[in-house]
């Protein structure tokens, strides 16, 4: 019945906002060509596309950040041009960005207090807060240090930042990568409040279920172009993706196999953070089998980074029991010495990390290969760097110039199949991957997915963490979940469900299941 | 009206121009500050730019104070690359001077010819013993090496003027501060007859070649190269921060001492209160002058040594005040700095949006 009403307020009236002919280029790509898009007051409008297809550039337009080429903004019926973010808040126009800019040693109301165009008294500021965040089921104090507080948290900091200005259009970038899909649900609920009160609502984002649970319509966006329109709740996800990437997504497929010998075990792992912000790594135990892949489940911000840097030894601590690789005690190794012992690594960040930005991708294959015959008596040997690049551009089907392009100049999926493949060719015994999928193209992860597989197929041990759920469910052999530092026991993921690791995501590892699956999934909603 | 755009990559071309760039700028400033002065332009620059190239003896003056700015700029270059800022490059070539210095004192006037080769050991291993304080401050207790090694310039000089006043005074010297001149031996050869230049030289541009090949082929390069452009990524790859801090401060000491030793048994021939003119703090502009390549630095020192050349002989030819030299320099560091935004950076002229008139009833409608 509800729903009803909701549909009648979207056809009834004019829209809020009319895009038409937005173009942006920049040197190197067209971001946004040709784009037309309108909403309605109360309109849950997805904008769905893959990394690089052009959303963020579009919603930066919209609120005032980049400047388009040319193009023209209708707002309420009235031409606009939107310089600044300011102008934006003014006219109605709220963003939550995707990464938070929040003040960590501010209180909430402090940081609320920044973000305001005019002064408002402390107390009144923090009543109003206290207000608009129990309206719209998202509790916090305005008292608390931004912290001490969990990502989640901090997004409803941000979105009780927006609403404070009582916006006519809320725009939302990639929101629920930060949430268990617990919170993603209670964020559901408060949009579509929102949306009931007339709020007209833009919803970026890559992942099929959640369009077609909240969305009204959905406009698709391929290559900085629109590639279709749809109402997502008449769409399977199959018919969403062939918009989406323009043709049919590949499936992997992980046959079960009795893994081997032990590779990797960590006993009551324990270490300090040494960020005042970060987190605190507490007890963790874990083994990862040759032959197996171990996923490692969570929301960014629990410990995931302090766990990949006690692994690959950027974080030294103590020798002993507490991490052993290939039986050896390697708590107080360096990298480049794990890696004699057959350890290979893939982090979260590429460029400036896994790889660096300004060097070709020769020498980037110099950064991990140098065993590999790449130099011999302090001198480097341009003939087998080169070769060993060439290779791993031909076998990960990298799109690049050769391989003395800059590692700066690929894509992000590219640079990742480059980073994966060089990791992979080094022959590890034991790889941990951080992300692989992040920012990455439909195409690109499918095939760094299965370049995972492989690996195990031809028993190499894997530890995988990533905050794709789907993801972990279709490749590990087991699920683990990192929350708050603290590590929950291992299950195989038919033996689990989205809910339980749901629960587990917010820290509570003793929850019953049957509680758990009271739950329900994402994708059984939709 | 422009903006600046980030270019897509950085821009090679403008790497190499950006210097040029940056001394055409210094030369059109300086026309109309010696205009406005009431000076004519055209003369300081000849006294400036072409005086001091005009014969083999001026030519050998030039490369007598490339030297101590070349082997300064090769081994403050290399630690750049790496992101290690030894800015006190000064104080090295300082307590060089004084190791190699002593050595000499000590020989006197003997003609054994142990003198110069254990002259210029010690000059290096002078060098690089002040510098192994911030590296030792830097790697124990992650101490800034920006404030220790410039810190440590002012003690050095100290401790010369301590030498040079007291002990090592030359007792026949009238009481000035100096000590007594070193003996033959004790003194480096002349290169070619009619001019003051030294073998320093020699070894100055042997040592470009070699920091050449140790930067572009050696694995110990790329990755001083990697810990500069991506710490994060050196760390990945298991680089040791340490190491790198250490190799790059004992190459620069090295290097620096080798300039101090070359400076006080070359053409000062003894020890004396002042042995340099800030040779060490021009080499930094004369590393980035250089793009931080060897090689480049070759021509960052020529251009810096003219600068100094040139300072003179206006001073003396036109009564301009010392303080030219250090005007030019500012000059050339100033507008290369600025020369080198458009590496990474592109001037774009903004047009008006072009407006679209918009099709009503989008596409939604239909859905709708």
């Amino acid at each position: 019945m509800k729903n009803m009403e909701h549909l009648e307020i979207v056809a009834d009236t004019k829209p809020r906002l009319v895009l038409t002919g937005i173009t942006k280029r920049y040197p190197s790509v067209v971001a946004n060509e040709d784009i037309s898009l309108s909403v309605k007051p109360g309109e849950i409008h997805a904008v769905l596309g893959e990394n690089g297809a052009g959303k963020s550039t579009l919603m930066k337009i919209i609120y005032g950040i980049t400047k388009p080429d040319a193009g023209t903004i209708l707002w309420n019926g009235q031409y606009e041009t939107i310089t600044t973010p300011s102008q934006a808040r003014r006219l109605g126009i709220g963003m939550v960005f995707q990464h938070f800019s929040l003040f960590e040693t501010l209180t909430v109301w402090e940081n609320i207090a920044l973000a305001l165009d005019e002064r408002v008294a402390p107390a009144k500021l923090a009543a109003q807060i206290t207000e608009v965040s129990q309206k719209y089921g998202l509790p916090i104090d305005p008292y608390r240090l931004v912290h001490s507080m969990s990502v989640g948290e901090r997004q409803r900091v941000e979105i009780v930042r927006c609403l404070l200005q009582e916006p006519k259009l809320l725009i939302m970038d990639e929101p629920t990568s930060v949430l268990t899909p617990q919170a993603v649900l209670v964020l559901f609920e408060t949009l579509r409040r929102l949306a009931s009160e007339g709020c007209s609502i833009l919803y970026i984002s890559h992942k099929l279920d959640e369009i077609r649970a909240l969305c009204d319509s959905a406009t698709v966006l391929r290559g900085g172009r629109v590639s279709g329109t749809a109402i997502p709740k008449n769409e399977t996800n199959e018919s969403l993706a062939r918009m989406m990437i323009g043709g049919e997504l590949a499936v992997c497929t992980l046959v079960p196999r009795e893994p081997k010998e032990v590779r990797l075990e960590l006993q009551g792992l324990t270490l300090p953070t040494s960020d005042p912000f970060g987190t605190t790594l507490k007890d963790i135990s874990l083994s990862v089998r040759s032959g197996e892949i171990l996923g490692i489940a969570g929301v960014s911000g629990n410990g995931q980074k302090e766990l990949m840097a006690a692994l690959s030894g950027e974080r030294l601590c103590a020798s002993g029991p507490m991490i052993m690789l290939m039986d050896h005690p390697v708590g107080d190794l360096n990298p480049a010495k794990r890696r004699e012992l057959g350890l290979t690594f893939v982090p979260e960040e590429r460029l400036g990390r896994g790889a660096v930005p300004p060097m070709s991708l020769a020498f980037n294959a110099l950064l991990t290969g140098a065993r590999k015959g790449m130099v011999h008596k302090g001198m480097i040997y341009p003939t087998a760097m080169r070769g060993f690049a060439k290779s791993v551009i031909q076998r990960f089907k990298v799109k690049c110039g050769d391989e003395q392009s800059a590692a700066s100049s690929l894509s992000g999926g590219n640079l990742q199949k480059y980073i994966v493949g060089r990791e992979t060719m080094l022959e590890p015994k034991m790889m941990i991957v951080g992300q692989p999928t992040w920012g990455v193209d439909v195409g690109a992860a499918q095939l760094i997915r299965q370049a995972l597989i492989d690996l195990r197929d031809q028993g190499v041990a894997l530890l995988v963490i990533s905050e794709e759920l789907d993801e972990l469910f279709i490749i590990s052999d087991r699920l683990a979940v990192l929350a708050e530092g603290r590590l929950s026991p291992s299950v195989r993921p038919a033996d689990t469900s989205i809910g339980q690791i749901g629960t587990w995501m917010s820290g509570k590892f003793n929850e019953p299941a049957h509680a758990a699956d009271a739950v329900t999934p994402l994708r059984e909603i939709a | 009206m422009f903006v600046l755009e980030r270019r897509a990559s950085p821009s090679r071309a403008m790497a190499i121009t950006s210097p040029i760039l940056a001394a055409a700028g210094m030369i059109i400033t300086g026309f109309f500050l010696f205009t406005a002065l009431g000076k004519d332009p055209v003369e300081v620059f000849y006294l400036f730019f072409i005086k001091p190239l005009s014969s083999a003896y001026d030519i050998g003056e030039l490369l007598l104070k490339t030297t101590p700015l070349l082997l300064c700029g090769l081994g403050l270059a290399m630690g750049f690359r790496a992101n290690i800022w030894n800015i006190g490059a000064e104080g090295q070539l300082t307590m060089g001077a004084i190791a190699g210095g002593g050595v000499a004192l000590w020989f006197g006037d003997s003609d054994s010819s142990w003198a110069m080769p254990l002259m210029l050991i010690a000059g290096i291993l002078g060098g690089m013993a002040w510098a192994a304080i911030p590296a030792y401050l830097r790697t124990r207790f992650n101490t800034n090496e920006i404030l220790v090694t410039l810190m440590l310039v002012y003690i050095s000089q100290l401790v010369l003027s301590w030498l040079v006043h007291g002990a090592w005074r030359d007792p026949e010297g009238q009481n000035y501060p100096q000590s007594r001149g070193f003996g033959d031996a004790e003194t480096m050869s002349v290169l070619v007859d009619g001019t003051r230049v030294t073998w320093g030289i020699v070894y100055a541009l042997g040592l470009a070649l070699i920091s050449w090949v140790v930067s572009q082929k050696t694995i110990t390069g790329f990755r001083m190269q990697v810990a500069g452009l991506a710490p994060a990524a050196a760390a990945y790859a298991g680089f040791s921060e340490k190491r790198n801090i250490w190799i790059a401060l004992m190459v620069c000491g090295a290097t620096a001492g080798l300039a101090g030793i070359c400076e006080v048994a070359g053409p000062i021939g003894r020890l004396q209160q002042q042995i340099s003119p800030g040779y060490g703090f021009a080499a930094i502009i004369v590393a980035w002058i250089g793009r931080l390549h060897p090689i480049g630095v070759i021509f960052g020192a020529l251009l810096m040594s003219l600068l100094y050349l040139g300072g003179e002989s206006a001073q003396m030819g036109m009564g301009l005040p010392s303080a030219i030299t250090g005007l030019f320099q500012g000059l050339l560091l100033f507008y290369l700095l600025a020369a080198d935004l458009f590496i990474t950076f592109r001037l774009k002229r903004v047009r008006p949006v072009e407006r679209i008139e918009p099709t009503p009833a989008v596409r939604l409608e239909k859905a709708a």
